[in-house]
């Protein structure tokens, strides 16, 4: 089943290409933001982190230093993006009613395609990033090559769980506000404002959410320059690879049911 | 074996009416609670449900045209989405042998920001085209759809006609081996509708086999040499396109004539001019039907109608006998009575049926059968509706003027 499966959606993928640009280009067009769009949020997140660890400085004495402002820009980011996938993802499918009730294709192309726009602008957004780590002078090294391996991780993490929504939001629309309600609080709850090291000996604790033993290993590759915790990466390595697979699974199941509980 | 496309095997499929009884996550909860004490099979209807497909058997061969003609709700749609795997059977076996695409509504996937060449792509790739198939054919697509002019104009733009053009020009250059088509002729002006059944005509000749769903009868006999008869989700008749059609047509006519037959044609034959009995006519020829009615009633003054119909049922001629001969009939309970009909065979060539009615000044009908007898008209090839007895040249032939 899972050949036919990979089978189908590669047979489809000109399919997610064109409306991840679709996505993209109708988040773009008519809009006076443009492509200021993809920094904002990003944005936002990163300032209200630095809000954040300022207080704390100044509770705790220490003084802000540079790398911790870069630390808070590396794992907003991500962040950033697994948030608006997931959000854009829980909609996908009962937002593409139209085409869902009325032409057959693989239906997994509307959560993907929903994640792959959101990773454009995580790409644009990564940009500005670059600028903020050359301006905190944190400079490159060997451990950089871990990062692809993060963000696959991660990636595939976004897409099973946007599935999983998409296929909940489908049969039962209040799936819709509980993912909103779920995204907009997670924040504290994972190590995105401030560092799992802080919670000492409960630090594991913090990790087990996957995405935030993400965030740690991305903030130790790139700011730290040290190489990422392997027992964390493959923790959450694990969790990427099986929700991916049992989300598709699960969606692929529930695929046939769409068209008429939509 | 090996070429049938296409196979419907006892397919049920069932709806709900009304709204649906969990939207929410809310009320699942009371709704498991209440499955998990009422133990109810697959099979079975529960509360508002029905079958929007009951029990449907079908095979097409490859390159064969079969139309599905049946009136609204009759789940002519439900069928095709259940073949493009769109919908899941309840019930049964489909067999799809094949590359297939579906046409169930046009321009379903037409983003309105895009501009007609985006919206070509966005289609083509989810009626499952490459991007090579579609650059490739992106210009027939235009002439197609004749909207050259307007192909970088973003769709919300168009007109619902222009809309409906582009959406059957990138639909029609799909080439798959099954093409199912749901009502999409009924688009665009008269020219364009007229460049879409050459179009599918021109599919069907090249061996693409086709399911077709029209309310279009005429288009669904000249497309379709089989069609289905679908009513209330069920095959009400499976046969050649005309007799279905004929069929469709006068069961519609025999819903609209309600009322008891309170008359009964005891007889009814057909004479040619020299009184012979003949089913036979030459165009022009006169001819006379001889019916003998019976009535269960004693009633006054009825009219009586005759109406000649084509094979696939198209009506060509209704008149009443009040209009053309002032005449009305009488019957005593259990008279019995011949009535002769005099006409003349003004038809082109083909085969018709001749039906009577009986009907009061009220409209109520007495008697109504619209195919109470078949005749068959021989006539050199001609085309439209009538046969006019045309002789070239005038009584004192030919003149030169200079």
């Amino acid at each position: 089943m899972m050949k036919e499966m990979v089978n189908e959606l590669i047979e489809y993928r000109q399919l997610i290409f064109i409306l991840t640009w679709r996505d993209i280009k109708m988040k773009y067009k008519q809009t006076v933001m443009g492509f200021l769009w993809a920094i904002l949020m990003p944005m936002l997140i990163v300032s209200a982190g630095v809000l954040v660890r300022k207080a704390f400085s100044m509770v705790s004495g220490k003084p802000l230093e540079m790398t911790e402002l870069a630390s808070i820009a590396v794992k907003s980011l991500p962040w950033a993006f697994f948030i608006g996938s997931i959000r854009f993802g829980t909609s996908s499918l009962v937002g593409n009613r139209n085409l869902v009730t009325k032409i057959y294709f693989p239906r997994e192309v509307f959560p993907v395609s929903a994640v792959f726009a959101n990773l454009f602008d995580f790409f644009v957004a990564s940009g500005m990033l670059i600028v903020i780590l050359w301006i905190a002078r944190i400079g490159v090294s060997i451990q950089l090559v871990w990062v692809p391996i993060i963000l696959v991780f991660l990636i595939l993490l976004t897409i099973g769980l946007s599935m999983i929504f998409a296929c909940a939001n489908l049969f039962y629309r209040d799936v819709k506000y509980i993912v909103e309600v779920i995204v907009t609080f997670a924040i504290f709850f994972t190590p995105v404002f401030y560092d799992a090291s802080m919670f000492g000996k409960w630090a594991p604790f913090m990790l087990l959410n996957p995405v935030g033993a993400i965030l740690e290993n991305l903030n130790a590759t790139i700011v730290l320059h040290q190489p990422p915790d392997f027992f964390w990466l493959l923790y959450s390595g694990c969790w990427a690879v099986i929700s991916f697979f049992v989300a598709w699974i699960i969606f692929h199941k529930s695929e046939v049911y769409f068209a008429e509980n939509i | 074996m090996a070429d049938t496309m296409l196979e419907f095997d006892h397919v049920w499929k069932r709806f709900k009416k009304g709204e649906m009884s969990h939207d929410s996550l809310r009320d699942l909860i009371p709704h498991i609670g209440k499955k998990l004490f009422s133990k109810n099979s697959q099979e079975t209807l529960r509360d508002r449900e029905f079958w929007a497909v009951k029990d449907v058997c079908f095979k097409v061969e490859r390159g064969e045209a079969l139309g599905i003609i049946g009136p609204n709700g009759a789940g002519k749609s439900t069928i095709l989405k259940l073949l493009s795997k769109i919908l899941k059977p309840n019930q049964g076996t489909i067999h799809v042998n094949g590359r297939l695409s579906a046409l169930i509504e046009i321009g379903a996937g037409f983003h309105p920001d895009f501009t007609g060449r985006e919206n070509i792509h966005l289609n083509g790739a989810i009626l499952g085209m490459r991007k090579e198939e579609i650059n490739r054919k992106m210009d027939d697509i235009f002439e197609f759809s004749g909207l050259s002019d307007f192909i970088d104009t973003p769709v919300k733009r168009y007109s619902s006609g222009m809309y409906a053009r582009l959406g059957f020009s990138v639909a029609a250059h799909v080439d798959p081996e099954i093409l199912l088509v749901d009502e999409v002729l009924s688009v665009g002006d008269f020219t364009f509708q007229h460049k879409c059944i050459r179009k599918m005509n021109e599919i069907v000749k090249n061996g693409t086999t086709v399911i077709f769903i029209s309310h279009n009868i005429p288009s669904v006999i000249h497309l379709c040499p089989k069609a289905i008869l679908l009513n209330k989700g069920e095959v009400e008749r499976y046969g050649n396109s005309r007799d279905i059609c004929r069929y469709y047509y006068s069961s519609n006519a025999v819903a609209n004539a309600k009322g008891d037959n309170l008359l009964n044609v005891v007889s009814l034959s057909l004479f040619a001019d020299n009184d012979d009995l003949s089913t036979n006519y030459k165009s022009g020829d006169w001819g006379y039907m001889k019916v003998i009615v019976e009535s269960t009633v004693r009633v006054d003054r009825l009219l009586m109608g005759f109406l000649v119909k084509k094979s696939d049922g198209e009506m060509v001629f209704d008149a009443n006998s009040d209009k053309i001969s002032e005449k009305y009939y009488s019957f005593e309970k259990g008279e019995r009575k011949e009535i002769e009909v005099r006409f003349r065979v003004n038809l082109p060539g083909g085969t018709y049926f001749i039906g009577i009615h009986f009907i009061d000044s009220l409209n109520k009908y007495y008697f109504f059968n619209d195919e109470l007898c078949e005749f068959v008209v021989n006539a050199p090839i001609t085309l439209g509706v009538a046969y006019m007895d045309l002789h070239w040249g005038g009584r004192a032939g030919e003149k030169v003027l200079s």
